[in-house]
């Protein structure tokens, strides 16, 4: 009786007696969610256009940043003053090394896998994310980085509000991050609905054999689609870069997006966001709320069982397509 | 010229279905099986027995466990090292509450105890397909690395949260805890490892292993031929976790000799999904191979360097061993997809025809 209570009734209690406590764990959830949902949209977009699991999108979040952490130090070294916008020459110089990992991965590793199993091209991905860690590692070194926030003119610090009868305080950053990611979704969708290549990226992930057969070129796609993966990623390591050091630890993260992948279906983008915020906010709330109960640290598999109880009832995710099955 | 079946008559269909129709592979594979359980233990070093021979043994297992899943049925999980720690925890708990009964017999019994846990997440394989169900095996690796850190009645309540193996004989001879010699162990693992390929390769030639590959294939196809999908999906389940646990408690027995959650953590299930891939999907002796291989391409990337006499400082090294690594499989999964099983086979049709290119 007494664990019913505590797991049905108290919890509950809990939330409505102190609102600005539900309240605070409610946005700390959803800027997780938020996160998460950048490294999902990272994967979908590759998963849309090539059908290819990408399990590398975790590293590239940390290659990224540290290639902008890099890149900066080095402009420092070389006596550009940060007045000079050197932060943003640095992103500049970082968006081309994307590209040319983009190109790299088209030409050395998808070019020659075209038209293997799913399967083949996943466990490729593993082979790019060993390489990326150990390159990283080898030009950057293994230790843990700071963001360069100030530099880009990112928001520091927190606003608090007195709201419900208590503090909710919310970091700058955060909401910085939710508004960037809103204008990247908004700006990739737009992206996809209105432009040629958006439209022929839409082609590709309807039909690779149909694609083709109107003219479009698949490894011209293929970049395409890695370099806005890469930017993704981007923008995502900086996000998370801000909140914590960079290191090679953040690259697990990326496994925490694959719930939020199956949840909002592969081939969804909105479902990304959605899913990111179900799953940030389950998690925090589970943690928070009924963690304590089965011992802490639930938090590293109850994203797993949402999205697993979900996936019993739509096996293709929320907003995955139909799955049809023929013979 | 010595390798081709010229004057070998078949006289009846067991002979004609035998896993090994040529008696050139017999001899091979008694050579084989005669050297690695007297020849090595002879003449092979402490070193070799004990960090190279009995982990690529245990993983060859858990690469078979993990090939029958993937490999034979199609079901992609990422969740081995979990059920190769069921079976390790289960194996500490049986000897620790009957310390009287042979560890060996404690060794099979924690394969049970993984093959439930298996069947219990893989239930949702009905449903859900593919990636899906890789990411949905994701949850039984995370949850039961969690279950392995807080719940402490399955290391006795240790502060260390660790398991120390304590020592078990069998036949009068130390086979597990600190005094084992590294022969003794390497003999044991051994017999485990060949009893247990035994009975998979048995398994997957005959009807079961036809109906997992059905599965494979196509699984409506599977299911309209009569087939059932439910148990037969359970079935390799059950048995692919059976053999995970099996080698995970050969892992903390009789390799690692003490253990904690860290043991079995998600790289471990890569490390072996890694195994099976470059060894080939859907073979055996594929599996074998993929350990070798993985296991042991970073040892001779760690000797090699000191054996020409060229000095690189330790944490260059482990880069570069990531970055060999990584450019490695991409290069094999282009050069050879099906693995090195495959290398194996053409390699041996060239031997059979040589010296005519067919």
């Amino acid at each position: 009786m007494d664990l019913l209570y505590n797991i049905f009734i108290d919890p509950f209690v809990q939330m409505v007696q102190l609102p600005d406590l539900f309240v605070q764990t409610l946005w700390e959830g959803l800027v997780s969610g938020v996160l998460y949902a950048l490294i999902a949209l990272g994967f979908v977009l590759i998963f849309k256009a090539s059908g290819v699991f990408n399990f590398a999108q975790g590293i590239m979040v940390v290659f990224a940043a540290l290639t902008l952490i890099g890149i900066y130090t080095l402009l420092r070294g070389w006596g550009v003053r940060p007045g000079d916008l050197a932060a943003f020459l640095a992103l500049g110089l970082t968006i081309g090394v994307m590209f040319v990992l983009a190109f790299g991965v088209e030409r050395l590793m998808l070019r020659p896998l075209v038209n293997q199993p799913d399967i083949i091209l996943f466990m490729a991905t593993f082979g790019l994310t060993y390489f990326l860690i150990g390159f990283g590692e080898l030009v950057f070194g293994g230790d843990p980085k700071i963001m360069i926030t100030e530099d880009l003119y990112l928001p520091k610090g927190s606003i608090d509000f007195k709201i419900l009868g208590g503090l909710v305080s919310l970091q700058k950053i955060d909401i910085a991050a939710a508004v960037i990611a809103s204008v990247m979704v908004a700006t990739l969708a737009v992206f996809f609905q209105k432009t040629r290549i958006g439209r022929a990226l839409r082609a590709v992930a309807d039909s690779h054999k149909a694609a083709l057969s109107v003219g479009i070129s698949l490894e011209q796609i293929w970049v395409i689609v890695w370099f806005a993966a890469g930017i993704v990623a981007l923008a995502t390591g900086i996000m998370w870069g801000a909140r914590s050091n960079v290191s090679f630890a953040l690259q697990i993260i990326a496994l925490k997006a694959l719930p939020v992948l199956i949840l909002g279906g592969f081939t969804s983008i909105p479902g990304a966001i959605v899913g990111g915020v179900i799953i940030g906010v389950g998690e925090k709330i589970g943690e928070f709320y009924w963690g304590p109960l089965l011992g802490s640290g639930i938090e590293s598999w109850l994203a797993y069982v949402i999205a697993l109880v979900f996936l019993l009832f739509r096996p293709q995710g929320l907003f995955g397509e139909r799955i049809i099955e023929r013979i | 010229m010595f390798y081709r079946e010229a004057g070998q008559y078949k006289s009846s269909y067991e002979a004609d279905a035998a896993v090994f129709p040529l008696r050139q592979d017999r001899i091979a594979i008694a050579a084989i099986l005669l050297a690695a359980f007297v020849l090595l233990p002879l003449v092979a070093s402490d070193f070799v027995l004990s960090s190279v021979m009995i982990p690529i043994l245990i993983f060859s297992l858990a690469a078979i466990a993990l090939n029958i899943l993937t490999g034979y049925t199609g079901l992609i999980s990422l969740g081995t090292a979990g059920f190769m720690g069921v079976g390790g925890y289960a194996c500490y708990k049986l000897t620790s509450i009957f310390p009287g009964i042979n560890i060996v017999v404690h060794i099979a019994l924690s394969g049970f105890f993984a093959a439930g846990i298996g069947v219990l997440f893989g239930l949702p394989s009905l449903r859900i397909k593919g990636f899906y169900l890789a990411v949905a095996t994701l949850a039984a690796q995370f949850f039961l690395s969690w279950c392995f850190i807080r719940v402490a009645w399955l290391y006795n309540y240790n502060v260390s949260g660790a398991i120390e193996v304590p020592t078990r004989t069998l036949f009068g001879v130390t086979i597990t805890g600190p005094t084992a010699s590294p022969q003794a162990r390497y003999l044991v693992v051994l017999c485990f490892v060949v009893v247990m390929t035994w009975l998979a390769s048995n398994l997957v030639h005959g009807r079961i292993g036809r109906m997992w590959m059905a599965v494979r294939d196509m699984d409506i196809a599977a299911e309209l031929i009569g087939i059932k999908l439910y148990q037969t999906k359970l079935l390799a389940f059950a048995v692919s976790s059976f053999y995970c646990g099996v080698a995970g408690a050969l892992m903390v027995f009789l390799w690692l000799g003490a253990s904690e959650a860290d043991s079995f953590n998600i790289n471990q299930s890569f490390l072996i999904l890694f195994m099976v891939i470059i060894g080939g999907l859907g073979s055996l002796v594929g599996s074998f191979f993929g350990a070798a291989f993985i296991w042991g391409l970073p040892i001779v990337m760690r000797v090699a360097p000191e054996y020409f006499g060229i000095t690189i400082n330790s944490a260059t090294v482990e880069h570069l061993q990531f970055m060999v690594v990584g450019v490695l499989i991409i290069f094999f999964l282009i050069v050879e997809p099906h693995g090195l099983a495959r290398l194996w086979q053409i390699g041996k049709q060239k031997l059979r025809v040589w010296p005519f290119p067919y």
